[in-house]
């Protein structure tokens, strides 16, 4: 077993895990925050997507023990229900969300990008959800929702 | 997965003396998928992210570039100094994987990582594993290799190796507590001399640093890669690319191939053409023909070739242009 610390949505951790548990499972299983996803487990779906020290990452992809010490932000660290971030609103307002599997990954690969580059265009939009698998919306949606949130509105698509 | 310890590296030396039933691990992103798929059982797992000497990336004006072996595929592409000298890196790593996978994947665990021919990474007993059948010659051979193959047909996977051969890069090893440096050239084999690895790293040699050195004045360099979907996807064939022309003939200048065969391929033959040859359209059409002309292709995967002169002759007439 491994004594991990994380801090998780602001909140601090000490775990003793397998040094094979995974960074997903640790989230899902072990603490209960099922927001974050399980698509493909290799990497290629983007569902898993987590924060670590503000970075995208899949967390399928990364051991538990790999993340020691690192701040680490998932879907239920970014709003709620009551209290929806600014992203999540404009998912909602543009549609953008239809099954929601793809949801909490999409979320937080945008606010990844937004913490970078506070006004991206559509390309650098599109770069930034390139690994995060949408079967639903096509797309188009995500991208009008994130031109919405950093003001630019539908004029630029 | 099968159970293992997990321990961070505390130097290079330990981590280099580590026995034959442990692996080294930089970001995981290959390494993982290796182990939950059951091609690797280590015992131990030693993480290298630990040596932190190993993330710098520094540029020195006259030398050029140094890139520690563990900085992330995104800490690469993010340098200034790489942004502003090495664009053509930028370039590279930005069609790497995924955005996730970039942030997280090491610059030396993309030249060091495994092939991904299908029946390699699924449940097949095939030549690299150890046993005495390569399924992709009677099979399913649409992504493997059209040179260079033979008894076993991958192409390797990494985009940055293609482009660190264009830039003539080399790599610094720690090996038997010394380092060394080695042309990346002579870093892959094919596997006529080993079909069961794809680099000279023997077991606990450890790749510390990637040395690029400064793009010749007048030169211009380029990547280009081909792929299936828009998004992400590995290199059906790749092309990295310096030239340095003077108007109307080409002075010199070094073609490299990815997606082709089990290693980056430099055609010999292709680059010897190259200095003195007229910049003409018609010139640089022929010139992009006479590429692969020692290609033997598979059942599946003649297309390659043609794929691979079309994205050349592009790559001539642009990188020709004042
Ligand atoms: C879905 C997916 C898509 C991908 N698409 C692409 C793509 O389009 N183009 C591309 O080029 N790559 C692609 N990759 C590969 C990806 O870039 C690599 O997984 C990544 O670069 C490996 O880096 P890492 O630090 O995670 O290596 P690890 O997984 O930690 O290591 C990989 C291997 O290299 C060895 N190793 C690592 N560092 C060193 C070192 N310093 N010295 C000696 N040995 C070392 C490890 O022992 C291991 O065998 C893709 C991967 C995935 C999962
Ligand atoms: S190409 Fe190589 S890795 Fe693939 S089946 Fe043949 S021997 Fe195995
Ligand atoms: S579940 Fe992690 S990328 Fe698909
Ligand atoms: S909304 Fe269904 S996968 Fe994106």
């Amino acid at each position: 077993m491994e004594k991990i610390h994380l801090q998780i949505n602001g909140r601090n951790y000490h775990l003793e895990v397998p040094a094979t548990e995974l960074l997903v499972d640790t989230l899902r299983e072990r603490l209960g925050l099922t927001g974050t996803k399980k698509g493909c487990e290799i990497g290629e779906c983007g569902a898993c997507t987590v924060l670590i020290d503000d970075k995208a990452v899949n967390s399928c992809l990364i051991l538990t023990a790999q993340a020691e010490g690192k701040k680490i932000t998932t879907i239920e660290g970014v709003g709620d229900y009551n209290n929806l971030h600014p992203v999540q609103q404009a998912f909602l307002n543009h549609d953008a969300v239809h099954c929601g599997f793809c949801t909490p990954g999409m979320v937080l690969s945008v606010i990844g990008l937004l913490k970078r580059n506070p006004r991206p265009n559509e390309k650098e939009i599109r770069e930034a959800i390139a690994g995060n698998l949408c079967r639903c919306t096509g797309y188009k949606q995500i991208v009008e929702a994130v031109l919405d949130v950093i003001g630019q509105g539908e004029k630029n698509i | 997965m099968k159970n293992f310890k997990y321990i961070p590296a505390e130097s290079l030396e330990k981590a280099s003396q580590k026995k034959d039933d442990s692996v080294l691990m930089a970001g995981g992103t290959d390494l993982l998928g290796m182990i939950k798929d059951d091609l690797l059982t280590p015992e131990t797992v030693i993480n290298l992210k630990s040596l932190k000497e190993l993330k710098n990336i520094r540029y020195n004006a006259g030398k050029g570039l140094e890139i520690g072996a563990l900085a992330t595929i995104t800490e690469l592409a993010e340098n200034s100094d790489v942004q502003k000298r090495f664009p053509v890196l930028v370039q590279t790593c930005k069609e790497i994987a995924s955005p996730q996978l970039r942030n997280v994947g090491t610059v030396g665990g993309n030249l060091c990582q495994r092939p991904r021919c299908w029946y390699y990474r699924g449940e097949f007993n095939c030549l690299r594993k150890g046993g005495d059948t390569c399924f992709a010659v009677d099979g399913e051979n649409k992504f493997h290799c059209v040179v260079g193959g033979g008894p076993c047909y991958i192409v390797h996977p990494s985009d940055l190796a293609v482009s660190l051969l264009a830039l003539d890069a080399s790599l610094e090893i720690f090996s038997n507590g010394k380092l060394k440096t080695v042309p990346i050239d002579d870093f892959f084999i094919l596997p006529e001399q080993n079909e069961t690895k794809e680099n000279i790293l023997e077991p606990g040699e450890i790749v510390t640093k990637i040395i690029v050195p400064e793009i010749p004045a007048g030169s211009k360099c380029a990547f280009i890669k081909f792929k299936e979907r828009a998004s992400w996807d590995f290199a059906v064939v790749s092309l990295g690319i310096l030239l340095n022309t003077n108007g109307s003939t080409i002075k010199n200048g070094r073609i490299v191939f990815g997606g082709v065969a089990p290693r980056p391929w430099i055609d010999t033959a292709l680059n010897t053409k190259l200095t003195g040859a007229a910049t003409d359209e018609k010139n640089l059409k022929s010139l992009a023909d006479s590429a692969l002309l020692e290609a033997e292709p598979m059942s599946k995967n003649d297309y390659k070739i043609i794929l691979v002169r079309n994205l050349l002759k592009q790559a001539l007439i642009d990188l020709s242009k004042n």
